[in-house]
């Protein structure tokens, strides 16, 4: 790694201060992520500002029947935390397979929505789940946070500070990890909306996104069955080393049912 | 700019001045020059580096030494007991569990945080834990006979 100053966020008010002050700064959250992008030389920050010593970024807390969960909270404290397990055991299990235990004793839910990796998986939970990113300056709603490869709807210098989880009756991902990095070859989850269904699918495109065709479907007869016949179009699905195109668009279709059928206690 | 840190590593209050781009597996084999913490990949995928911060099993490649200030730091060598060795690692070597040792410490480390919330643990969740965990010689089998073995006898049955 390039030399770089090193700060701890006293708080907020801090960690903002600070990122204002210099705009080739980086937030440094789990580093999961940044860390081995930094050695990568991929990213070259000047300054890391450290937000781990903040207490009020982490923790899960109930809130308008939902759940609001602090951006630092690391993935093993989601997978762990009694009213995700209550409230959204869909999102418990998910955090419980990010990656592997030392990754998830790090890493974090704002680090993981913030990079938006295209296989990262709490990006299909948000969009499926309607949740709401919270930041220094805004909410914004999960429809409207994903751009595109590592490009989210934050602005330079925006801190995520929490995720907002509505009450959501019943939500199930399933994955296709790969077999290494345990990342997303394709993950969807399934969640509950109102009468309808939410599908939103990670690991296939250049970022998460939801599928109305897989979700018109579910509208009409909620079974496994009922996805087979679902237009999924491959042309703009990654394909790479892991997998074709092709490959990652049967996948989708294949992990949405395994949602469907868990939530339909076929499976 | 160097900052300086203390923490405790292995139950003694240790200090150091580090640049803040100096990894905690660096900070902990060139300067502490305990060596049984390995480095295998430097990029977070193989899991030799494991050590425990304040009680959770960490990537020590990917943790800057700073962020070690005012944490409680445990290694492979914090295991042992003077001569008596740590149940984990007894079981490694009852149960042929390493071959040539390079991945050991990062998987009795890891393995070590697994036992100590579940020392029921079954071989399932041993599997699922060890995920971080690479091992080019063994083929793992005797690894997670070590592992159960071990979680027999820290939850009290046999040695
Ligand atoms: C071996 C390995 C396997 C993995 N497997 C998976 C997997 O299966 N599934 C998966 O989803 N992920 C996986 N990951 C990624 C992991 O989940 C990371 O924790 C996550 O992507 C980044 O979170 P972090 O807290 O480590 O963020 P960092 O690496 O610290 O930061 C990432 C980026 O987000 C920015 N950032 C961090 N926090 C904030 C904030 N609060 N506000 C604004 N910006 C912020 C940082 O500046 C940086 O640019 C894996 C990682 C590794 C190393
Ligand atoms: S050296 Fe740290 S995970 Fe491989
Ligand atoms: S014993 Fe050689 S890598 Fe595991």
């Amino acid at each position: 790694m390039l030399p770089f100053d090193y700060q701890r966020a006293q708080d907020l008010d801090d960690a903002e201060r600070r990122l204002a002050d210099d705009e080739n700064a980086l937030l440094l959250a789990g580093g999961m992520t940044l860390l081995p992008t930094m050695k990568m030389r991929l990213a070259m920050p000047s300054t890391l500002i450290d937000l781990n010593g903040i207490a009020a970024l982490r923790g899960v807390r109930t809130h308008a029947d939902g759940l609001e969960i602090g951006a630092m909270t690391t993935h093993a404290a989601v997978a762990a935390d009694p009213l995700v397990r209550d409230h959204l055991p869909g999102l418990a299990e998910l955090a419980a397979r990010i990656g592997d235990p030392q990754v998830r004793n790090r890493g974090t839910l704002g680090g993981s929505l913030a990079n938006s990796d295209p296989a990262a998986d709490y990006p299909a939970a948000v969009l499926a789940c309607n949740a709401t990113i919270v930041t220094r300056r805004r909410e914004i709603p999960a429809d409207e946070f994903f751009f595109d490869l590592f490009e989210t709807a934050l602005e330079p210098g925006e801190i995520v500070t929490a995720v907002r989880f509505p009450p959501v009756a019943r939500a199930a991902y399933a994955k296709f990890a790969n077999p290494a990095s345990r990342y997303a070859l394709a993950g969807v989850m399934v969640a509950a909306d109102g009468d309808g269904w939410r599908v939103a699918v990670t690991g296939a495109g250049s970022c998460a996104f939801r599928h109305a065709g897989l979700e018109a479907a579910l509208a009409r007869e909620f079974t496994p069955a009922a996805l087979d016949g679902v237009e999924i179009d491959a042309r703009a699905f990654n394909d790479d080393l892991h997998a074709s195109a092709d490959y990652r668009a049967a996948l989708v279709r294949a992990m949405a049912q395994r949602a469907v059928a868990r939530l339909s206690g076929s499976a | 700019m160097n900052i300086d840190i203390d923490f405790e590593l292995n139950g003694e209050r240790v200090s150091a001045s580090v640049e803040p781009r100096l990894l905690l597996v660096e900070l902990l084999r060139e300067t502490f020059r305990l060596t049984g913490t390995h480095i295998g990949c430097d990029t977070s995928q193989c899991g030799a580096c494991v050590v425990h911060v304040d009680g959770r099993s960490v990537k020590s490649c990917t943790l800057l030494a700073v962020q070690a200030d005012g944490a409680r730091v445990r290694t492979i060598e914090g295991l042992a007991d003077g001569e008596r060795l740590h149940p984990l690692q007894l079981a490694f070597r009852e149960h042929h569990a390493l071959q040539c040792g390079f991945c050991t410490p990062g998987m009795i480390m890891s393995a070590l945080e697994l036992l100590e919330r579940d020392p029921q643990a079954d071989e399932a969740a041993i599997r699922h834990w060890l995920e971080g965990n690479l091992c080019r010689c063994t083929g793992y089998q005797n690894i997670l006979r070590a592992v159960r073995a071990a979680g027999e006898s820290m939850s009290g049955g046999g040695t």
